[in-house]
């Protein structure tokens, strides 16, 4: 039971003692994450959405690829973006494995498909109390594909959250393009893995508690802003 | 409308933005090398002095040898520091690397637990082997082309083991590092052969303990390579040869003599000069 | 009927699913604001549709005398989660104004249905008989030749039912032609100047509206008026 208590104090320690590398660690995390999730919404919110109101041919088939594509192993992904941007690979030139950005590349991919189905699904229940009055008043389907999006913003946020929950929660893709170099591509959850590996498990909990804490956090105040805005838009 | 899309557009830039600026532009090597080597803290003491003395950052992706070896390949490190002779010997005879130095050494110790139930314990590794088939006991081995994971197949086979043979449910082949190995190896109460600076450094040794030691074979040299510029012209071949040479000069080999865990000194400098 | 027809509704079917919602409807719309009434199900709501092309016929045509610009409002206003202003602005962005155009336009329409007070405010947060005042503002905006009105006021209380009934006729006479559903005999009384009766999917009568209510031609229509009243 005492393999228990103490992570949790160590953790504390951890975080009261204002650690300057862990507080690199959660930083670089954080933003290799939200970087990854901001591309993953650009590109996946919209065709997401036209997925969800678009009539053309092989939609169902993108549906099913997306939401199939949900489930990708991050791990898979790394490997597929390590073989992109290896010197070897046919991105090599741009030297960009083992780089923040090769991070914020292989979890952009990996969390797309997410953003992409999460969106199809709210703008779809969107579209069947829209759609009717959105025709008759003219919009094309592009158009309204862009007004649900907008409109949709904070049931969107959901999809936003999720994705950036599984980038900031995984490994096996940031392990694998990043390298886990001690101050430029170490995150907290290379740096759990690697503190398990020397066997400081107890040191790995307590990362793994600030990084549950970090998630709960930022899931606590998205929901609060969506209650704020639901009550200010309806 | 124009509004939302210049929004959007505005993220995504800026997404890009905190992602490159990221990358940042300071001067710095890439060296593949093994998990013993990161995971004994050595590099933890070694790199800060020579980013001081050189000015010149330096990047550690730490794998097993054969992945290391196999980064070198790919052109995806400028310098490997591995241990594995003939591994290394055959990377600069295929004309992947320039030249391989000798940079230290230490030593492998056979960890098992501490009741000892094959009686493996001594200073004799090959009959600490024998003993562990003989018994069955369980056995966790790297299995991942790593420089430790050769070693313990040269070890069975000049032991006389034929593992295809005797293989069973004793000997758990993982195909993982030296800490995951060990943490597998102490939650089975398994025997296992381990760099001495990666056991010293390891916190979770539950029952186990230093089982066979102190055995001549068990001497393992580390090596250092620069990957040829020739198959790789991106290589950043002044710096890594600045890095090579700084190993081999004297207070290279002197910092890696303090290095110690415990009092006790874990790599050996022996750079030929 | 007192003016040419505006449309000509020529033998028009709509099959679903093996059944027939409009059973070949042929009619001639020339009143400037006409009423459909029926049962439930009878497919008044569909017939408004298919003439406002949100649904295509299995069969048969409309024939317009000349094209005419449409707008519809439906049973439940569909608010955008934006402002009063910024959902009237929506439709006239849609029709080709500029922003500064659309807004003024915006103002204008929320004013002549007496919400200007309401501009700022959030729609989704107004009563329900102000967001469909706001929908008709938005379809007044756009200034159609034909409003198209399905049971508008059907889940309103009776003081927002006289003000949207308000709205219609101002529409009304400001030249819009009508043509909306209700299930509300007293507003079809009010706002009508001819009744379509459907029933399962056939017109069975059309009458100007004093004479349907006092002497129904077809037993369908006594019967549901009977059915209707309390």
């Amino acid at each position: 039971m005492h393999e228990f208590n103490e992570p949790f104090f160590t953790a504390w320690q951890l975080v009261a003692g204002a650690d300057a590398r862990l507080g690199d660690i959660v930083l670089l995390s954080l933003r290799v994450s939200l970087a990854a999730t901001l591309i993953a919404c650009v590109a996946g919110m919209p065709i997401g959405a036209l997925l969800a109101v678009g009539r053309f041919p092989g939609r169902r088939v993108l549906i099913v690829l997306f939401n199939g594509l949900m489930g990708l192993p991050p791990v898979v992904v790394g490997l597929l973006v390590y073989l992109l941007l290896s010197r070897a690979g046919p991105l090599g030139r741009f030297g960009l494995l083992f780089s923040p950005t090769a991070m914020v590349i292989a979890q952009a991919v990996l969390v797309t498909p997410i953003v992409t189905a999460l969106t199809r699904q709210v703008i779809a229940d969107e579209w069947t109390e829209y759609r009717e009055q959105l025709r008759s008043l003219g919009a094309s389907r592009t158009r309204a594909a862009a007004t649900l999006l907008w409109d949709g913003r904070f049931s969107l946020s959901t999809a936003a959250l999720a994705g950036f929950g599984r980038a900031i929660a995984e490994v096996g893709a940031v392990m694998i393009v990043g390298g886990n170099i001690d101050g430029v591509t170490r995150v907290m959850t290379t740096t759990i893995a690697l503190e398990t590996s020397k066997g400081d498990l107890p040191l790995a909990l307590a990362l793994g508690l600030i990084l549950i804490s970090l998630v709960l956090a930022i899931n606590a105040v998205a929901y609060a802003l969506r209650g704020w805005a639901q009550r200010h838009w309806g | 409308m124009k509004l939302r899309h210049r929004f959007m557009a505005a993220l995504g830039s800026a997404a890009l933005l905190i992602a490159a600026a990221s990358h940042a532009q300071e001067r710095f090597i890439t060296v593949a090398s093994t998990t013993s080597t990161e995971q004994s803290g050595l590099f933890k003491h070694l790199l800060p002095v020579f980013e001081k003395d050189g000015g010149i950052k330096v990047r550690v992706i730490a794998r097993g040898t054969g992945q290391a070896l196999a980064t070198g390949r790919r052109g995806d490190a400028d310098v490997l520091f591995v241990h594995d002779k003939v591994a290394e010997e055959k990377f600069v005879a295929e004309g992947e690397g320039v030249k391989r130095q000798e940079v230290m050494y230490n030593d492998f110790v056979v960890i098992g637990p501490k009741s000892d139930p094959a009686k493996a314990a001594g200073k004799d590794i090959l009959e600490g082997l024998r003993r562990i088939e003989a018994a069955r006991a369980p056995f966790v081995s790297r299995g991942d082309k790593s420089g430790t994971h050769a070693a313990e197949l040269r070890y069975w086979t000049l032991a006389g083991v034929d593992l295809e043979k005797s293989k069973g449910t004793w000997y758990r082949d993982t195909g993982s590092g030296m800490g995951p190995a060990l943490n597998t190896a102490s939650s089975m109460n398994a025997y296992i052969l381990s760099d001495r600076g990666t056991w010293l450094n390891f916190k979770n040794r539950g029952e186990l303990g230093i089982v066979v030691e102190g055995d001549n074979k068990l001497f393992n040299q580390y090596g250092v390579i620069m990957v040829n510029p020739a198959r790789h012209p991106h290589v950043k071949v002044a710096d890594g040869q600045k890095f090579i040479d700084w190993l081999v000069s004297d207070v290279g080999q002197k910092t890696i003599a303090n290095y110690k865990i415990g009092g006790e000194q874990l790599f050996f400098p022996n750079a030929k000069r | 009927m007192s003016t040419p027809a505006w449309l000509a509704v020529d033998r028009l079917s709509l099959t679903e699913g093996g059944t027939r919602i409009i059973d070949g409807v042929s009619l001639q719309l020339g009143a400037q604001r006409t009423v459909v009434l029926g049962p439930n199900g009878a497919g008044k709501s569909t017939l408004l549709r298919l003439i406002h092309n949100l649904l295509h016929p299995s069969s048969g045509e409309l024939r317009w005398a000349r094209v005419l610009s449409q707008a519809m409002v439906f049973q439940r206003p569909v608010m955008l989660r934006t402002t009063a202003l910024a959902n009237v602005i929506y439709g006239l962005k849609l029709k080709g104004f500029t922003a500064t155009e659309s807004a003024r336009r915006a103002q204008q329409a929320l004013l002549r249905v007496g919400l200007e007070q309401l501009a700022k405010r959030p729609a989704r947060l107004l009563s329900g008989g102000e967001q469909q005042r706001v929908a008709l503002a938005r379809a007044w905006a756009l200034e159609p030749e034909l409003l198209i009105l399905d049971e508008p006021s059907a889940s309103l209380d009776p003081a927002s039912t006289r003000e949207v009934e308000r709205t219609i006729n101002a529409i009304a006479a400001s030249g819009t032609r009508i043509l909306m559903t209700t299930h509300n005999l007293g507003q079809a009384r009010r706002l009508a100047e001819e009744i379509v009766f459907i029933d399962g999917g056939c017109i069975a009568e059309q009458t100007p509206v004093a004479e349907f209510f006092q002497s129904p031609r077809t037993s369908a229509a006594k019967r549901f008026l009977e059915e209707e009243t309390p």
